[in-house]
């Protein structure tokens, strides 16, 4: 990986003293996961480029596993692309002109000198787009290419890889800093292990431009890798900030923000519809992390609680969530979180009062859902059964949805509310239930409300005697 | 004189007897020191002292668990304790009835001067007299009860020195017998049709004076086993049982006791029962048709038969398996009348538990009781009654060749209480697999041993399979992983074909066949012949068949799916393959072209690597050339950088050669390596040869959709020294020899060069125009036994140019391609060989039409090995 920096300032050779790299020599220096060479392709006195060359050692980039998130750890475009390694080797080579300093030329190193600096393969998450974003506001002119996928397959379109110029006049000290925190919030993909002295290493770079920059939230949040805990600390140790700051996470839409409200009344909805059929015994099929099964907990009505999920690791965050391993062992008796996939017949299920499926069924291949029938009314056969679904209708009410999108990815399919009560039919006909069906969230006069919710009730008692 | 005890070989033996009788003694001389439970050592175990009357209670808590988990599993078991109260007993028996079992009562009647010398002699004994005494007072209130408390047989030892034990069958134990059977439906007096069924299996029959058959045997010495119901409702009751008894009498067939024998015999010991269900006909006839010896045969009727080792069972109304060779009032009434709930159902007929769904025991249950249109397979257990009487079929079914036999009823004799019904295959519903039987910690029998799933890979899988896999009815089988071949030590190479003739070689295969890799994405197909087909035996969708990944996820939209499975369909049926291979539908093992096809966001990510490299490598090397320009000393670099653009060159090239335009399905083609099942059969035993041949025929009936495999066959020599050496000595000795040049003892040697010099030149070939890379298979078939039990089903070699992909652009280089060498193969080539077995055995229980959780539970394991953390690139 390679980036190249140039002055114009007169003489331009001052740049060596500033980097304290002689122009005329090439200078080597073995790091952790390569080497990092820097020389100098033009030395004048107009005119003065000193580029770092990072040779990245494949080997020792796999045996130390620092992948982010690549394709794979062993066939990836960190020997390539600039990235968090890049900037290590920036912060170890140019240690001393990133602090300001230099011996044989004090002030220069104080003042704004003409810079242009260059990288030409730079992964960036968010495009020229973000980049402008970051670089502008601290005085830099943003020019670049994005690189196409493979010129063979245009229909590919771009990368996600920039030629990436910077121009401008600011300190050296200052340029470096600003590539240093933000070559790898462009990358997006830390090479090690985010520890909490990275907030220290973040505070120090980015010294006099951070607290004040507009995209301020988002640098932190990339550079810490994520870490909300992080993240917090390291904002509240920059001075407050007036603006709430853009937010750049795609995949948190538009619904998400608008259905907070609606998952908050669909568990209502739920619990009201459980609270009629007065069962103390309750199933939460595909309980995910488990906000129904909190609100069940606190109601002292119900007396048996089992939370079920196909996903070990939804299981997971629901037990640390619940905090189950803190509740009284009186408490802890009434619930129970076990791993089941309601395609299957799941003896432990069987005898409750009532069962929950908020949310569930859109996830399963609709060519699926006999067996989910078959397992849940057919087997288990609790005295009521709650399911709710998206209504499909009301989709045309979400702005940012594209038309005929699903309200998630994984929503295998949605349904208009005559399609959901010709499936209650089925149910209700093959399995001996009866059913009422009611809207959540405000209903559209014209399209119904967001969500469906559909109430068995078990009529054949029992028909198999002891 | 010598007192003879006999033991039912399975049973339950409480020893009574007071302190210092001698019931210890006796048991150490009659028993294995495992059967015997004995209340002072559990004592001992739960308290440290045997003689602790604390731990009286959880003593015996845990030694009536341990004998019932003993019973559970078909073991004899002693206990040895006083047992001279009957509550103590009582808790026996009921143990005992729990699991079916007989109990015996041995009383060790020793006096009790004789026990009182004994107890004082004894230094851990320190209970006085009087204990000794109440224990006896207690013994003798027992001796009469014993037979009422429920103990079948009673044995007072009075001299436990001097007894001869043995132990004897029960009647339903007729493991011995191992056929071949031929089974046969309820005959209900339908002699006629009994006649013609006999013949049509092979029978010759003795008849008497009227013409009609008395006695029948078979020319091959088969033995028949009539399953029940052999009178009521048909026009000749006493012509059937005349003919049954003689074929019993002359050790040529065997019959169990059906619902109305038991009920003729009730009416002939002149117990009062309604004359109804067909009773009445039956006894008319006798009347004037008298059966010699009727109610002593109907009385020797046994319930149920255990055959052929354990491996059939046969029961007039079925039998679930905890109840196989246990004897029990239960048990006999669950044969004769099935698993009745007590009620009865619109038309007056009891309403039975559906067993055979729940059934999951490995010994086939051969049964009737129940009329339904057409036998069907539900979990190894089939029902043979077709309502003969009502107007039906009488069925035989061959064993062990699994054949069913029919004849039409000639008429109706009989009025049915409710029309027959078709019987669906339930065990294929939707719904009918459990979760307990694919999660948790699995033990999973193969032909080739037990391969065991932690539960963690169990849970992973549970969820791939639950929500992105196609339903479980349509996966048959998944392909097992592959290893590559050893390493090579060639120079520039990481695989070569020499290794991967020698490791063939090594495993003792002596012809191989060389298969074109190709690049795609692996694709098994399912296709039928029609809707109904699918239907009837998968799954009822409208679909007519399933293409899914290695991991069992569809490929394509239903409406593709459909698309492409004509084309598959349509050139099955030009190749005459429905016909030939007898069957309405097939499972293919395949690869799917282009790789782009399906991978498309893979190969974008490939893409990306080599669009970064190509960015900046020419931007560093301009900078090393000005900056030579300058005087200073780059070259080193230069030259290095010059490579890695070279290598990020000849990756990208590598990739795009797997890439292709498709839409919708056009542009999409198959290369089929493998016919691997159809219905009623399993291909794996069939050699390589045959299996390209059909794939031949589909490319030849429609070269649009389908694409060849190239392929090269060629025989290895057997080692000409066996020795220990490793597997890479074969190859490098093959590479050094010159080829052809055969002579004297180093002739095998010569003549495996020179295979390897054909695979090699083949491979250059192959690879060299872009293709992956080769599979070299044991010629005989996807199932081959070497010395060291299953072979490996094939070793990938691939090309020098595809692995960049895999291993990074530079992998050719010097230095990291030492690094590489050093890769660990033994574990990816332990998982395929797991998973080959697993997959092995999925198509054997495929090929005998066996129950649909039994191939899951396969399936499913396969997949759950994929959880192995393995290296990727292999």
């Amino acid at each position: 990986m390679l980036l190249t920096l140039s002055t114009t300032h007169s003489p331009a050779t001052d740049l060596g003293f500033l980097l304290v790299k002689h122009p005329d020599r090439v200078h080597s220096f073995e790091l952790s996961h390569g080497t990092a060479t820097v020389l100098y392709p033009e030395a004048s006195e107009q005119r003065c480029t000193a580029a770092l060359l990072l040779e990245i050692d494949p080997q020792r980039l796999a045996d130390t596993r620092a992948d982010g998130q690549q394709l794979n750890q062993y066939v990836n475009d960190r020997p390539y692309a600039a990235s968090s390694l890049l900037a290590a080797a920036l912060n170890r080579v140019f240690r001393t002109a990133a602090r300001g300093v230099s011996k044989d030329r004090p002030e220069l190193a104080a003042t704004a000198i003409p810079l242009s600096i260059r990288v030409p393969s730079l992964r960036a998450k968010g495009g020229l787009k973000l980049a402008e974003r970051l670089f502008a506001p601290l005085g830099w002119t943003v020019r670049g290419d994005v690189l196409p996928l493979d010129p063979e397959f245009p229909e590919w379109g771009d990368s996600r890889y920039v030629d990436l110029t910077l121009d401008g006049e600011l300190r050296l000290a200052d340029a470096l800093n600003h590539l240093y925190v933000l070559l790898p919030v462009l990358d997006d993909a830390k090479h090690y292990w985010v520890a909490p002295d990275e907030i220290e290493k973040l505070l120090r770079a980015g010294e006099g431009w951070l607290a004040g920059h507009p995209e301020r939230a988002l640098i932190i949040r990339r550079y810490l890798a994520h870490s909300r805990a992080l993240a917090v600390r390291a904002d509240a140790a920059l001075a407050p900030l007036e603006e709430t700051p853009a937010d750049d996470s795609v995949a948190e839409g538009a619904v998400a923000e608008k259905a907070k409200p609606l998952n908050v009344r669909r568990r209502a909805a739920v619990l009201a519809a459980l609270a009629e059929t007065g069962a103390t015994r309750v199933l939460d099929l595909g309980c995910g992390g488990g906000a129904l099964l909190g609100d069940l907990i606190r109601e002292k009505r119900y007396t048996e609680i089992v939370g079920a999920d196909v996903s070990p690791k939804v299981l997971e965050i629901a037990e640390r969530r619940l905090r189950l391993h803190r509740l009284p062992d009186r408490q802890r008796a009434r619930i129970k979180l076990i791993q089941s996939a309601l395609t299957y017949v799941d003896e432990r299920l069987r005898g409750y009062d009532a069962a929950v499926l908020m949310e569930v069924i859109e996830h399963l291949d609709l060519p699926r859902l006999p067996a989910l029938c078959a397992a849940v009314f057919g087997d288990a056969k609790p005295g009521a059964v709650v399911v709710t679904t998206p209504n499909v209708e009301y989709n045309v009410r979400y702005e940012t949805l594209p038309e005929g999108g699903h309200r998630h990815d994984d929503h295998r399919f949605e349904w208009t509310r005559a399609e959901f009560a010709a499936w209650c039919d089925q149910v209700a006909a093959d399995y001996g239930y009866t059913y009422t069906l009611r809207g959540v969230g405000d209903e559209d006069p014209e399209v119904g409300p967001p969500t469906q919710l559909a109430l068995f009730t078990k009529t054949t008692t029992e028909e198999v005697p002891a | 004189m010598t007192y003879p005890i006999a033991l039912p070989e399975l049973s339950l033996v409480v020893l009574v007897g007071i302190s210092g009788s001698g019931k210890s003694t006796f048991a150490r001389e009659h028993f294995l020191p495992t059967q015997v439970l004995s209340s002072d050592a559990f004592r001992g175990l739960l308290a440290d002292d045997e003689n602790d009357q604390a731990a009286t209670k959880d003593a015996f808590e845990v030694l009536h668990l341990v004998a019932a988990k003993r019973l559970a599993a078909g073991r004899l078991t002693v206990v040895d304790a006083t047992n001279v109260q009957s509550h103590a007993r009582a808790a026996l028996v009921a143990v005992a009835k729990a699991h079916d079992v007989l109990p015996v009562a041995v009383v060790i009647d020793t006096p009790e001067a004789v026990c009182w010398e004994r107890t004082q002699a004894r230094p851990d004994r320190t209970f006085g007299r009087e204990v000794l005494r109440r224990q006896h007072r207690d013994l003798r209130h027992s001796l009469n009860k014993l037979a009422r408390e429920g103990f079948r047989k009673v044995y007072v030892v009075s001299d436990p020195a001097d007894v001869e034990l043995r132990y004897e069958k029960l009647f339903n134990d007729r493991t011995e017998l191992t056929g071949p059977f031929d089974l046969v439906g309820d005959v209900h007096g339908c002699r006629a049709e009994l006649e013609q069924l006999l013949s049509a299996l092979g029978w010759e029959l003795t008849r008497d004076e009227s013409g009609r058959a008395v006695d029948a045997s078979h020319p091959d010495g088969r033995t028949a086993v009539f399953v029940g119901d052999l009178v009521d409702r048909g026009p000749d009751s006493p012509g059937v049982l005349r003919l049954v008894i003689n074929m019993i009498a002359a050790g040529r067939a065997l019959c169990v006791s059906g619902n109305h024998e038991n009920k003729l015999l009730r009416h002939l010991r002149g117990r009062k029962v309604q004359l109804t269900h067909g009773l009445a006909e039956t006894v008319a006839q006798l009347e004037t048709d008298p059966v010699d010896g009727l109610p002593a045969f109907l009385d020797g009727l046994i319930s149920h038969y255990v055959l052929d080792g354990g491996k059939l069972v046969v029961a007039h109304a079925g039998l679930k398996e905890a109840y196989h060779g246990r004897a029990s009032g239960r048990v006999r009434s669950f044969a004769m009348y099935g698993d009745t709930t007590g009620e009865t159902d619109e038309f007056g007929l009891p309403v039975r538990y559906p067993w055979a769904l729940e059934y999951r025991g490995r010994a086939m249950v051969v049964y009737g009781h129940t009329p339904t249109v057409t036998p069907e397979w539900v979990n190894n257990t089939i029902c043979l009654d077709t309502g003969c009487v009502f107007g039906g079929k009488l069925t035989a079914l061959r064993y062990p060749e699994r054949e069913l036999v029919e004849v039409e009823a000639a008429q109706e004799y009989y009025e049915p209480a409710r029309p027959l019904q078709p019987a669906a295959p339930p065990d294929r519903a939707a719904g009918a697999l459990r979760l307990s039987e694919v999660t948790g910690r699995r033990h999973v029998q193969t032909l080739h041993g037990t391969v065991t799933v932690p539960a963690e890979h169990s849970a992973a899988a549970l969820e791939v399979m639950s929500r992105f896999a196609v339903d479980p009815r349509w996966l048959l089988w998944l392909p097992p992983t592959m290893a590559p071949s050893s390493t090579s030590a060639v120079d520039g190479y990481l695989e070569h074909p020499a290794e991967a003739l020698a490791d063939l070689r090594h495993a003792g295969v002596h012809r191989v066949i060389c298969e074109e890799k190709h690049m795609g994405s692996r694709a098994v197909v399912l296709v039928c012949k029609d809707a109904s087909v699918a239907a009837k035996r998968f799954v009822d969708d409208g679909s007519t068949g399933v293409i899914y990944t290695r991991t069992g996820r569809a490929f394509f939209d239903p409406e593709r799916t459909e698309l492409l499975l004509a084309k598959v369909r349509d050139a099955a049926t030009a190749a005459g393959l429905w016909a030939e291979l007898d069957t309405d539908w097939l499972l293919l093992d395949c690869e799917l072209l282009p790789w782009s096809a399906k991978a498309q966001t893979l190969i974008h990510q490939y893409a990306a690597v080599g669009a970064s490299g190509r960015a900046v490598l020419p931007a560093a090397l301009d900078v090393l050339s000005a900056a030579a320009a300058r005087g200073l000393d780059t070259a080193a670099q230069h030259e290095r950088l010059t490579g890695s653009l070279r290598d990020v060159r000849a990756f990208t090239d590598a990739y795009r050669r797997y890439v292709a335009p498709t839409d919708g399905i056009t542009g999409i083609t198959l290369a089929p390596f493998a016919v691997l099942a159809a219905e009623g059969a399993s291909f794996a035993e069939a050699d390589h040869g045959w299996h390209l041949s059909i794939a031949d025929r589909l490319v030849e009936a429609d070269p649009a959709t389908f694409t060849p495999t190239r392929r090269l066959v060629l025989d290895l020599p057997p080692r000409s020294v066996p020795t220990d050496r490793a597997d890479a000595t074969d190859a490098t000795d093959a590479l050094a020899a010159e080829p052809g040049g055969a002579s004297g003892t180093a002739g095998a040697d010569a003549v495996f060069a020179d295979a390897v010099a054909r695979a090699t030149q083949w491979w250059l070939e192959l690879t060299g125009s872009g293709g992956e890379g080769m599979v070299v298979k044991p010629y005989a078939g996807l199932s081959v036994r070497g010395a060291k039990g299953l072979v490996q089903p094939g070793v990938k070699c691939r090309g020098r140019e595809y692995l960049r992909i895999i291993y990074g652009p530079s992998y050719t280089e010097p230095a990291q391609l030492a690094k590489l060498r050093q890769r660990k193969l033994g574990r990816k080539r332990a998982l395929a060989l797991r998973e080959h077995g697993l997959g092995l055995a999925a198509l054997d229980t495929i090929g005998r039409d066996g129950p649909l959780w039994r191939v899951h539970e396969l399936v499913f394991a396969i997949l759950a090995s994929e959880s192995e953390p393995t290296d990727p690139r292999l």
